[in-house]
């Protein structure tokens, strides 16, 4: 029983080694493709308004009742002790560096994430990449770096309005429905946000705009067995980019904490 | 043979190369070719050669392998073992980068047509084009007029893949297979599920290509009929090898019950019913 617990163990390790050594091959290749091979620009812009554009709506929604309910629920401990004035300090300070990043590219991952899977899945299994290659087309070439640049382009960007609308609906609620007193509201979130929380929420954006389109082209290129198989693919690369940008998190803050500490210096 | 020195592409390009001026290259010649899938040995030696402006038709039953065989002409499968040379060069080895400068040679029509199916039926002619790097739309726009003359889907240019029939979907696929000459196209199973009439259209339009622009033909098919109509040579793929290589007439003319099953499309249990 126990040799059997251990061979699965271990064909498990291997199956998820294995992966992410595709993935990071993946990457490898994008990379290399993006640099030495022309770059599709219609693509590439396509990209940016599939990618950027078309997730206004969710982005905005999310980064305002994220910065809404985190002032409230910070307010409502923080006046207990008569420090309602540091709300605007705690909100910003973590928007910035925790909640804009992940949940926006938890966002994404659904959104942005679930369409590249399906899409290149859909490709792969009705022979369209096939088609491509016949073509004398690589599909890196033409369906992974696109979609990369546009993610390293468009996920800062999504990060940064994510942030400032979290910020600014953090400052209604606390200003204009908890009646905390504005200047000190203001002046103590201005003295405790420093530039290096906004360089941390871009560069967890950046990061995170690559493990989401590396997973989520992986998934799709890999996609097989027909409609059953770009279902999976679909919804294993939203699990799994989703718990990259988990995972990642935990270990970019440790690391970028290090580079750009938290709190006033 | 000569190739500039310290190039290693030019080198590799000239060594993989056989002399054409000596010996004329066949346009596919095939080695020994041996494919595996899992346990399943789907090719198991498979020698075959086609020579430049012919039309060769490999026939076989469900699952014997004819797909994967094509799709090895084109480098969208690796062999386990064997020989593939393409107009003189081999391409077992090819890096995806180096085998575009084959499929540039080489067009396959896909079964379901692999439609682009974001793009119009016009665009997906064009997408050859635009890849080949060519940005004049006077230009582009008359090789799509053309091959839609070709083709016979004039006016048809706007309509998205999915408002096509599978008779359409075959022609625009073999469109944009074409519309950059190569010299020799593949053909999988290009009358599969068509009515009779649509079949007819699709086998005229090979034999047309064949008479127009002189290219090299490999066609997949079940279809005996469409098979002695375009057909140069036959080829019986059976058990992952040829079995029979010959004319349409030769293989009419077999006596090899398995040839004659195949034809007159008895399964086995008849035959044994009828010997007993």
């Amino acid at each position: 029983m126990l040799s059997g617990w251990l061979t699965g163990l271990g064909r498990t390790a291997l199956a998820f080694v294995t992966y992410v050594g595709d993935v990071v091959m993946l990457a490898v290749e994008t990379i290399g493709a993006a640099l030495r091979q022309k770059i599709r620009w219609r693509l590439f812009m396509g990209q940016i308004v599939e990618i950027g554009l078309h997730s206004q709506i969710v982005v905005m929604i999310t980064g305002a009742f994220t910065g809404a309910v985190f002032a409230a629920q910070t307010y409502f401990q923080f006046n207990k002790l008569g420090m309602g004035s540091a709300v605007g300090a705690v909100v910003s300070v973590s928007i910035c560096r925790e909640l804009g990043p992940v949940l926006t590219a938890l966002m994404v991952t659904g959104r942005v994430g679930a369409a590249m899977s399906a899409e290149i899945g859909t490709m792969k299994v009705t022979e369209q990449i096939d088609a491509l290659r016949a073509l004398a087309v690589h599909p890196l070439d033409y369906l992974v770096v696109p979609r990369t640049l546009a993610m390293m382009v468009s996920m800062p960007l999504l990060v940064a309005e994510a942030v400032g609308i979290g910020i600014a609906a953090g400052y209604f609620v606390a200003i204009f429905l908890l009646e905390v007193n504005g200047t000190y509201y203001v002046a103590n979130m201005v003295r405790w946000t420093q530039m290096r929380d906004i360089i941390m929420a871009l560069s967890k954006a950046f990061i995170f705009a690559l493990l989401i389109v590396f997973i989520s082209c992986h998934k799709g290129l890999t996609a097989s067995e027909g409609a059953v198989g770009v279902g999976r693919a679909t919804t294993e690369a939203v699990v799994s980019a989703s718990l990259a940008v988990l995972i990642f998190n935990f270990f970019l803050t440790m690391g970028l904490n290090i580079i750009f500490p938290a709190g006033y210096q | 043979m000569s190739f500039e020195t310290g190039d290693p592409a030019s080198v590799e390009s000239a060594l993989n190369s056989q002399p054409e001026t000596l010996n004329p290259s066949p346009m596919v010649d095939v080695r020994g070719l041996v494919k595996r899938i899992g346990r399943q040995e789907i090719l198991l030696g498979v020698d075959l050669t086609v020579e430049k402006g012919e039309t060769l038709v490999i026939i076989g039953r469900s699952g014997a392998g004819k797909s994967v065989l094509l799709k090895h002409l084109i480098g969208l499968m690796t062999p386990d073992a064997g020989e593939i040379w393409i107009d003189g060069e081999n391409i077992i080895g090819l890096s995806e980068r180096k085998l575009a400068s084959i499929r540039v040679k080489v067009g396959i029509l896909f079964q379901g047509g692999a439609l682009f199916d974001s793009m119009s039926v016009e665009e997906n002619i064009a997408f050859p084009l635009h890849e080949a790097g060519e940005r004049d739309p006077e230009k582009i726009a008359q090789q799509i007029r053309e091959m839609l003359e070709v083709i016979e889907l004039e006016g048809e240019e706007n309509k998205m893949p999915v408002n096509l029939s599978g008779g359409m979907r075959k022609r625009v696929g073999l469109a944009r297979a074409i519309i950059r000459r190569p010299s020799c196209i593949l053909y999988d199973e290009p009358t599969a599920g068509l009515d009779p009439v649509v079949s007819d259209s699709i086998n005229r339009l090979i034999r047309r290509l064949q008479k127009r622009y002189g290219v090299t033909s490999i066609v997949v098919t079940h279809d005996m009929k469409s098979a002695f109509h375009i057909a140069d040579h036959i080829a019986y793929l059976h058990e992952g090898r040829i079995y029979f290589y010959g004319t349409p007439q030769e293989l009419e003319v077999s006596t090899d019950p398995l040839i004659q099953d195949f034809m007159l499309g008895r399964s086995e249990r008849d035959t044994a019913t009828e010997t007993a």
